[in-house]
C-alpha cells in the first residue's frame, strides 16, 4: 500500500475522530452548562411544542437573519442549503449499493456545487464592500471561506473539468469503513479536495462552525416563556433557598 | 448645551459609516470604595487583577450556558451591526454588538479556546491588558442591555449577557460604575433607589393624598406598610418624585380607589428597580429582589402589582419565581406578579372602571415600547401580550392614537438611550446619540400625524426622555406616564 494512501486513511480517521469527539464533547459541555435564569426573547413560545417551532423555523428558514438582513439571509441560505444538499450527494461514495434517494438527489447536488459557490462569494464580498462586516471580519473569518471555497470549486473541477477515478475512490472509503485498506488515486485535484475537507473536519469543533450546535442551545431561543407559571432553577439559581413561605 | 453635537434626524433612517474611535473617550465615573465594598466588591484595582479577571472570566461561562454559546457561535455574519441605537447614533464601529462582544470574545478566546491559545493574531485573541480592561469600561458602558441584537441575531447571541458579565469581572477586579453600585449600595441600606427613608416615603405619599383632594375632591389613599392589604405594589421609587412618573403613580392610585382594591407600598421594598441586573451580579440582585419577599410576608398580603418600570419588570416577571420563590403564599388566582397594565387592563375589560377618553383630547399620543418588556417579558397570556396591553389601556383613556414606524416599535423597539445603568450625567453625550434612532421615528409621527404625546411604561425611558427631547427639539413634557393619561380619563366617584 503506498504511503499516500496511509497518510490519507490515517487523516480521515483522525479527522473523523476529532469531528465526532470534538462535537460530542462541545454538545456535553452545552448541555451541562446550566442556565440559570429564564432569558427567552421575547416574545417567545409558551410551550414546550412552540419552543420546538421556533427552533425549526431558526434553523431551516433562519427566521432571525431573514427579519435583519435579507442579503445575509439570501447568500446564507443558499450556501446552506447548496451545502446539505452536495452532501447528500456525497453519501454515494459511502454506501453501497447507493440508497434510491440519494440516486434521485444526484442532479440537485451536483448543481448545488455551483450555488454553494454563489452563496460563499455572497458572503465573502460582504467582507469586503460593506464596511461594518469588513470592521469585524478576523483573518480567520477570511479563511473560513476560503477552505469552503477551496473545497467547492475542487469538487467541481473533478465533476466537470478534470475526472478523477470516482471508482477507486469509492473503494478507498468503502474500504475506511470496513477498516480495510484500498488504494487511494493518486489524483492532485483530488487529493487537495481530500485535505481540505479533513482539515474542515478538524477545526470544526474548536471553530466558530460550533454555531451549528450552538443554536440549538441557545437559551433566547430554546427557553420557553413561562416564568410565572414555572419555577425556573438551575446551577447557582438551584441553591436559592427562600426562608418564611408557607 | 454641551460640547458635541446632536445628531441629525433625517426623513429615512439611514446605516452611518463607520468612524472608528468616536466613542472612545466616553467613560462613566468610577466607583469610589464606599460603593463598592457594600456591594462585596474591591473598592480599588485588585493586585494581579488581570489573573482575577481571567479566573472570573472562566467562572461566569462555567456557570452561564449562554454566556458560553454566545461566546463560541458567533460566525461574523453583520446581521446585527446596523441593530444598535449607539452605533446608529454615534457610527463607532465599537458599538456594533458584534464588535462590543468581542471586546470580551477575544480575551475568552486567549485563554480558554485551542485556537486563541496557540493562532491569537488568526482569531483576534488578545491578552488582558490594561488596555484592554479600559476599553471594556468604556464600550460596555456604551450597551443598554436592551437585547435589540438579540432579536436579529440568527442564533440569539444577547449582546447584553456579555456586557453583564463583563460589567460583573470589572466590579470583581474593582473597576465598578459609580452611577449603578451607588445606587445599589442605597437599596441595600435604605430599600430604594433614592434613598428615601420612611418617614420622607410617607410625608410624600401624604402630599399626593392632598393634591388628589384638591384636584379631584375625593380622598384617594396612598398607603404605606399597611397590613392585610390584598395588594403589595412595587414601584420604581422615581414615581415618588420625578416628572412625568408622578403622574403614573396617582394613576394607579386612583385605579386601586375605583376598583375598590385594598392595596399597600411597602416602606422596607420601596424599589422595583433592580440595578444589580445592570452590573450582572446574581448575589446583589438576589439580595436587592429579597426585599419585596419580606415585604410581602410581612404585611401578609395576598397577590403582588408591579408599577411601570421596564427592567424591574424584566426582573420581577423573568426572575422573582426564581430569585424569591416560590409564591405558594400568594393568591394564584391572578398572575405573580402581576404588572399595573395587566391588572387595569382586567379592570377595564370588566367594566370596573370609568374612562372618559375625552378628557385627553388635547393629546395625540404615540407609545414607546420599553426594551425590557418588549424583549425580555410578557403581559398576559399570549406571547406579544406586552404590545398589546398598554396600548389597550392607552386607547380606552385617550381617543387619538398613532404607532410609530413598524421597524422602531414592539420587538424592534429602539432603547431611550438611557437604560441599562447608563441614565447618568457623565454619559450625557452617549444619551443623546443613543436616543437618535428613537427620536427619528417620533419625529416621523409628529410630522405626519401631529403626535405631541408619548407614553411610557418605564421609568428609565420617563427620566431618559424629559432629559434628551429638548435636544432634540421636542418639548420635555412630550413624555409621560401610561397610567398618567389613565389618571386624567378617570372618572372618580362614578364606580365606588
Amino acid at each position: 500500500m503506498s504511503a499516500l494512501t496511509i497518510i490519507y486513511a490515517v487523516l480521515f480517521y483522525a479527522a473523523t475522530v476529532v469531528l465526532v469527539g470534538g462535537v460530542a464533547y462541545k454538545v456535553y459541555v452545552y448541555a451541562s452548562t446550566p442556565a440559570p435564569l429564564k432569558i427567552p426573547t421575547t416574545p417567545a413560545p409558551t410551550t414546550r411544542l412552540g419552543v420546538v417551532g421556533r427552533m425549526l423555523r431558526e434553523v431551516t428558514v433562519f427566521e432571525s437573519l431573514f427579519k435583519s438582513n435579507k442579503w445575509i439571509w439570501l447568500f446564507g441560505i443558499l450556501f446552506h442549503f447548496a451545502l446539505l444538499l452536495v452532501l447528500l450527494q456525497h453519501l454515494r461514495y459511502f454506501t453501497q449499493p447507493v440508497w434510491g434517494w440519494v440516486v434521485l438527489e444526484q442532479p440537485f447536488g451536483i448543481y448545488a456545487g455551483f450555488i454553494m459557490v454563489a452563496g460563499l462569494f455572497g458572503l465573502w464580498a460582504r467582507r469586503f464592500l460593506v464596511d461594518r462586516v469588513r470592521y469585524i471580519s478576523n483573518l480567520s473569518d477570511h479563511l473560513m471561506l476560503a477552505l469552503l471555497v477551496a473545497i467547492a470549486v475542487s469538487g467541481l473541477t473533478m465533476k466537470f473539468v478534470a475526472h478523477t477515478n470516482i471508482i477507486a475512490l469509492k473503494q478507498f472509503f468503502l474500504g475506511l469503513l470496513a477498516f480495510q485498506l484500498q488504494p487511494l488515486p493518486a489524483d492532485p485535484i483530488l487529493l487537495i479536495h481530500l485535505a481540505l475537507v479533513a482539515t474542515l473536519m478538524i477545526i470544526f469543533p474548536m471553530s466558530k462552525l460550533l454555531h451549528a450546535p450552538g443554536v440549538f442551545f441557545s437559551p433566547t431561543r430554546n427557553q420557553v416563556d413561562n416564568p410565572r407559571e414555572h419555577r425556573h432553577v438551575a446551577g447557582w439559581s438551584a441553591s436559592i433557598n427562600n426562608p418564611g413561605g408557607r | 448645551m454641551a460640547n458635541f453635537e446632536t445628531p441629525a434626524l433625517r426623513e429615512y433612517p439611514i446605516i452611518p459609516l463607520i468612524h472608528a474611535g468616536t466613542m472612545a473617550h466616553s467613560k462613566p465615573f468610577v466607583a469610589k470604595a464606599e460603593y463598592q465594598q457594600p456591594l462585596g466588591f474591591p473598592g480599588a484595582l485588585v493586585d494581579n487583577w488581570e489573573s482575577v479577571a481571567v479566573k472570573k472570566l472562566g467562572e461566569l461561562v462555567e456557570e452561564s450556558r449562554a454566556l458560553r454559546v454566545f461566546l463560541d457561535s458567533c460566525v461574523k455574519c453583520g446581521a446585527c451591526t446596523d441593530k444598535c441605537h449607539y452605533y446608529l447614533g454615534t457610527s463607532d464601529p465599537k458599538n456594533m454588538p458584534v464588535a462590543r462582544q468581542d471586546l470580551l470574545r477575544s480575551v475568552y478566546r486567549r485563554y480558554y479556546t485551542l485556537a486563541g491559545k496557540f493562532f491569537p493574531k488568526l482569531v483576534g485573541a488578545r491578552d488582558m491588558t490594561k488596555d484592554v480592561l479600559d476599553e471594556w469600561y468604556s464600550y460596555f458602558h456604551q450597551c443598554s442591555q436592551c437585547r435589540r441584537c438579540s432579536v436579529f441575531c440568527p442564533y440569539g447571541i444577547d449582546t447584553a449577557e456579555v456586557s453583564m458579565a463583563a460589567r460583573d469581572i470589572m466590579d470583581t477586579v474593582g473597576v465598578g460604575q459609580k452611577y449603578s453600585n451607588e445606587i445599589i449600595a442605597k437599596v441595600h441600606k435604605i430599600g430604594n433607589n433614592l434613598g428615601l427613608p420612611e418617614p420622607a416615603l410617607r410625608n410624600t405619599l401624604d402630599g399626593l393624598e392632598e393634591d388628589v383632594k384638591d384636584e379631584t375632591g375625593v380622598d384617594v389613599k396612598f398607603p404605606l406598610d399597611e397590613k392585610g392589604a390584598e395588594v403589595l405594589l412595587i414601584t420604581p421609587s422615581a414615581d415618588f418624585f420625578a416628572e412625568p412618573h408622578i403622574d403614573g403613580l396617582i394613576g394607579y392610585a386612583k385605579v386601586f380607589h375605583q376598583a375598590g382594591i385594598r392595596w399597600t407600598l411597602s416602606s422596607h421594598a420601596s424599589e422595583a428597580a433592580n440595578f444589580s441586573m445592570f452590573i450582572g451580579n446574581h448575589d446583589n440582585l438576589h439580595k436587592v429582589a429579597i426585599r419585596i419577599r419580606e415585604a410581602a410576608l410581612d404585611l401578609g398580603v395576598k397577590r403582588i402589582v408591579v408599577g411601570e418600570c421596564g427592567h424591574a419588570w424584566r426582573v420581577a416577571y423573568s426572575f422573582w419565581n426564581t430569585l424569591i420563590g416560590p409564591f405558594d403564599f400568594l393568591d394564584r388566582n391572578y398572575p405573580v406578579p402581576q404588572h399595573i397594565c395587566e391588572m387595569t387592563y382586567d379592570l377595564i375589560q370588566r367594566g370596573a372602571l370609568t374612562l372618559d377618553r375625552s378628557a385627553n383630547d388635547g393629546k395625540i399620543v404615540t407609545y414607546h415600547d420599553s426594551c425590557n418588556v418588549a424583549r425580555a417579558s410578557r403581559m398576559g397570556s399570549m406571547p406579544g401580550g406586552q404590545f398589546v396591553i398598554p396600548r389597550a389601556v392607552i386607547k380606552a383613556s385617550v381617543n387619538k392614537f398613532h404607532d410609530m414606524e413598524p421597524g422602531s416599535i414592539h420587538e424592534s423597539t429602539f432603547c431611550c438611550g438611557g437604560g441599562g445603568g447608563l441614565l447618568t450625567d457623565d454619559l450625557m453625550e452617549l444619551r443623546v446619540k443613543g436616543a437618535q434612532p428613537r427620536m427619528q421615528a417620533l419625529q416621523h409621527v409628529v410630522e405626519n400625524h401631529g403626535v405631541n404625546y408619548m407614553a411610557a411604561i418605564c421609568a428609565i425611558c420617563k427620566t431618559q426622555f424629559a432629559k434628551v427631547l429638548p435636544y432634540y427639539q421636542f418639548p420635555m413634557d412630550m413624555i409621560g406616564s401610561v397610567h398618567g393619561l389613565v389618571s386624567k380619563a378617570i372618572q372618580l366617584g362614578t364606580k365606588e
